[in-house]
């Protein structure tokens, strides 16, 4: 591979990066909006969902400058949480999991949903969505990466 | 351009985006409670609940609280304070919101306590103890009662007045109202139906003094 093909290969693997990067961090301060904004109360799955969704702001930020593939392996393991839970949370929603396995505290039941457009995108779509396209482009950096 | 520019550019344009939603939703917020509040009036107070200071007064502050809650334990001076501050003009109502874990019962014999004319003695010796009875932010309902038990009060009517349904109806109606209202935390007041803008005692004083100034 030519000097220049490797330069311009670094450069669409960064922009796969920074690509993520802008989701977790649209995703962080519209969590944020919800919540501090608007009001909307938060359950304990939110909150963890929000513990692997944060970190990845400053994770991804710090492997973009200086460029470092290696903040793959970091931030894939958060969002392979995030996306669990994510997941968990989802099929409560829909039902799959029934009420009374809930972990949820009093007050604000984490099958309750406050947001919904087109009847199905809620705060929890929202975050099992987000978390799959992270996956999804943190998996094409590592795959451009090591190729 | 170069990447850092792009990145630095790019966070500019989310921080901005996501402030100007905030001063978008708060402007859009402030209009729809000034559209919602002759609406509230018709379910923020109830018939029979309790109240201190005159009840001709033309502003009424409405309350929901949680017995288990610190916060409300906080404001009680404040609110008393601007009954005395607007003498004849404020009265305080006070709405069950069983927020915490146990509080439903604890709800409960604050209504029995008022069918018997104490509920104000009863409010207060729960907000000052409430360290012997709130484990964990778990209300103890037998703790509260026994707490309660040593004011001056008929004890078995109070057992009693606690399980009847009329009472439990009466905390129905108050966690009714208060989810129709949007109370998510305690406490929350309304001056005449309108919500407090932002929380906070100043913007309570703010709020009840708009009021008067209208009412009188």
């Amino acid at each position: 591979m030519s000097k220049t093909d490797l330069a311009q290969k670094t450069r669409t693997v960064w922009s796969l990066l920074f690509a993520a990067w802008i989701l977790v961090t649209i995703a962080t301060l519209g969590s944020l909006f919800f919540s501090e904004v608007m009001g909307i109360p938060v359950c304990e799955l939110c909150w963890y969902q929000r513990v692997a969704m944060y970190p990845l702001v400053i994770i991804l930020a710090l492997g973009l400058f200086p460029y470092d593939p290696g903040v793959v392996r970091y931030a894939a393991a958060l969002a392979s949480v995030g996306w669990l839970i994510a997941l968990y949370q989802v099929l409560l929603v829909i039902g799959i999991i029934p009420e009374s396995a809930q972990p949820c505290v009093q007050g604000i039941p984490c099958s309750e949903t406050h947001i919904s457009l087109l009847g199905f995108l809620n705060i929890p779509t929202f975050s099992f969505l987000t978390f799959t396209l992270i996956g999804i482009l943190l998996f094409y950096t590592h795959k451009m990466e090591s190729s | 351009m170069n990447q850092k520019t792009i990145f630095i550019a790019v966070t500019g344009i989310l921080l901005l985006a996501f402030f100007m939603a905030t001063m978008i939703y708060r402007n859009h917020q402030s209009s729809v409670h000034d559209g919602a509040t002759s609406q509230n009036q018709a379910i923020v107070e109830r018939q029979g609940a309790a109240t201190k200071g005159p009840a001709d007064a033309r502003v009424t502050i409405v309350e929901f609280l949680d017995p288990a809650c610190g916060t409300c334990r906080d404001f009680l001076p404040y609110v008393k304070q601007l009954i005395s501050q607007y003498p004849g003009k404020v009265r305080v109502m006070v709405r069950y919101a069983p927020l915490h874990p146990g509080s439903d019962q604890v709800v409960k014999m604050l209504e029995a306590a008022h069918q018997q004319g104490k509920f104000w003695p009863a409010l207060e010796i729960l907000f000052n103890n409430q360290d012997r009875w709130i484990v964990n932010h778990n209300s103890q309902p037998m703790r509260a009662l026994n707490i309660l038990n040593s004011l001056d009060i008929d004890q078995e009517k109070l057992a009693a007045d606690m399980s009847r349904p009329e009472i439990a109806q009466i905390i129905q109606q108050d966690v009714q109202d208060g989810q129709a209202l949007n109370v998510r935390a305690t406490p929350e007041f309304f001056v005449n139906g309108r919500p407090l803008p932002s929380f906070g005692i100043a913007q309570l004083n703010q709020l009840v003094e708009e009021a008067v100034n209208k009412a009188y």
